[in-house]
């Protein structure tokens, strides 16, 4: 795992049925892009989270593809729909195979 | 043309509007909707009327940038501060303890501290900055070793502490023993460094609110350090801000944590006195 | 990250490169607009896409899009040595068709927003953003 990887999500705690609500992520990672070089010249390897998904319930929400363009500190910000009491799981996938996760309960 | 001549001709096309007007804008700061900010204030006394407004580094950022720092979600400085946090309360060193363990809740004990740091430590006997300070608890108390000066815990720590502090009127003292120091750093402030011969007056007090290439020049205010700043994506200490000017004046710097640097900390802090603790605030 | 003076000059070499080669090349995004569409035309407009007229910092460009009705937004860099930035993917309960990030622009450029609709048809909407090179350092 990448070195202090931490997620973050802002998402209200509770909603009316079918309301849509805004849910808003950060994690921190430094996105090494693969188009730098270090001091001697040398490309230095591409490191990124290439991929954030968002469901509730298990049905999805939003899958996002990410390329190196993504500034570090990946930011999303996206509107849900919640139709019943339950929970919004998101995940974020390393390059590196690490999966980082995080869960926000919803009560409606 | 002698060499003096050609730094002032170099300096003047270096402050040269280039995308018409960059003055400040007349934007209120209020963080999460709570926090009310004070980003112009009247300039202090001792200014001696160099400054005829004080005026945060904030006000020179567009919207965008402005935004980031107004909601804690949405300013990536946090991820530094809830770092910081997450050390206060984790047991290091020989003696095992924690900052939480002696200090309680920083959330009350750190409260105000930004706003009167440098500060002169009796014990000490010199002018102390936050990072210093918590140095000594390291090593002193905790058993642990220090951190370099504005490596990643200590300006993660720094950030934390100075978050504690948001809102509150920036006051450090310069009388009595901070005296000479505050001396010190007035003159490292008006000293022109550098093949460019640049003194950190020439852009942040003749010049804030022009242009130096496409960037607006700030007043240089120390109100809202450490600051993420949007060009290297991560949190940015006072010092390793003083260092990449005197840098960028293509002079031999002095380094981070240095008593030049601890100096003209404590001077440029007290140009800001009045202005709200922004810390950590957002910058590009 | 950050692009220094360096990486910049050489951006500028390959594109000089690209555009002195004798053969038609494709331009830039043109081959992921097509895996993306798979050939399909694309629309002009129908689209929204917010980024600022002039970034402040290239590193860190807020941008939001947004299409009603679409099931995926692909988003481009056209200025980048890689275009692709995102592709974001509306399941069964996404609120809306919209989605905000923050991007990397390597310059000043044309960021381009393609929306694949709910009915197979493809459209898109290109803005330019300015990228401002800092004064100190920067």
């Amino acid at each position: 795992m990448a070195e202090g990887v931490r997620p973050r999500v802002k998402a209200p705690g509770s909603a009316e049925a079918g309301e849509i609500v805004m849910i808003k992520t950060l994690i921190s990672h430094k996105m090494e892009s693969g188009q730098r070089r270090d001091s001697d010249g040398d490309l230095i390897p591409r490191s990124i989270i290439n991929r954030f998904t968002c469901d509730f319930n298990g049905t999805n929400v939003l899958d996002v593809e990410m390329h190196g363009a993504i500034s570090t500190n990946p930011y999303f910000e996206f509107d849900v729909k919640i139709p019943e009491s339950g929970d919004l799981q998101f995940t974020w996938y390393d390059d590196d195979g690490s999966v980082y996760e995080e869960v926000k309960s919803v009560k409606v | 043309m002698n060499f003096k001549t050609l730094s002032v001709v170099a300096a003047v096309a270096l402050a040269m509007p280039a995308l018409g007007s960059a003055d400040p804008d007349d934007d209120t700061l209020i963080i999460n909707e709570e926090i009310e900010v004070a980003t112009k204030v009247e300039p202090a006394e001792h200014l001696d009327g160099a400054l005829y407004e004080v005026i945060s580094g904030w006000h020179f950022r567009n919207d965008d940038t402005q935004a980031m720092e107004m909601d804690d979600f949405d300013n990536p400085a946090m991820l530094g501060a809830e770092n910081g946090m997450a050390i206060w309360n984790t047991a290091d060193g020989s003696e095992g303890k924690s900052c939480a363990d002696c200090h309680g809740d920083a959330a009350e004990s750190m409260k105000g501290v930004k706003a009167t740091y440098p500060k002169f430590d009796e014990k000490a006997g010199t002018l102390m900055t936050v990072q210093m300070k918590v140095n000594e608890c390291r090593t002193e108390r905790m058993g642990a070793e220090a951190w370099s000066y504005d490596a990643g815990p200590a300006i993660d720590m720094e950030a934390m502490i100075g978050s504690q502090s948001r809102g509150m009127p920036m006051n450090v003292a310069i009388d009595g023993p901070a005296e000479p120091f505050w001396e010190k750093g007035k003159e490292i402030y008006y000293t022109r460094y550098g093949q460019l011969e640049l003194s950190c007056a020439s852009c942040h007090e003749e010049n804030y609110g022009n242009m130096i290439r496409a960037d607006h020049l700030s007043q240089g205010q120390t109100n809202g350090f450490p600051t993420y700043r949007l060009k290297n994506a991560k949190l940015n200490g006072a010092h390793s801000r003083f260092k990449g000017c005197i840098r960028d004046t293509r002079a031999e710097t002095f380094n981070p944590g240095s008593d030049e640097f601890i100096a003209l900390e404590l001077y440029v802090a007290s140009r800001g006195n009045g202005l709200g603790v922004e810390s950590p605030s957002v910058r590009n | 990250m950050e692009f220094s003076r360096r990486d910049t000059l050489v951006l500028g070499a390959g594109a000089v490169a690209l555009t002195s080669l004798p053969l038609r090349v494709a331009a830039a995004g043109e081959e992921e607009i097509d895996a993306f569409t798979g050939g399909a035309d694309v629309a002009e407009g129908g689209v929204t896409l917010d980024a600022p007229e002039i970034a402040e910092n290239g590193n860190t460009v807020p941008v939001s899009v947004s299409a009603e009705g679409a099931t995926a937004i692909m988003v481009l860099a056209l200025g980048n040595p890689n275009p692709d930035v995102a592709t974001f993917n509306f399941g069964e309960l996404s609120g809306s068709q919209s989605a905000s990030t923050r991007i990397r622009l390597a310059g000043t450029q044309d960021v381009v927003a393609v929306a694949k609709m709910g009915d197979g048809s493809f459209a898109k909407t290109t803005k330019n953003v300015k990228v401002t090179i800092g004064g100190c350092g920067g």
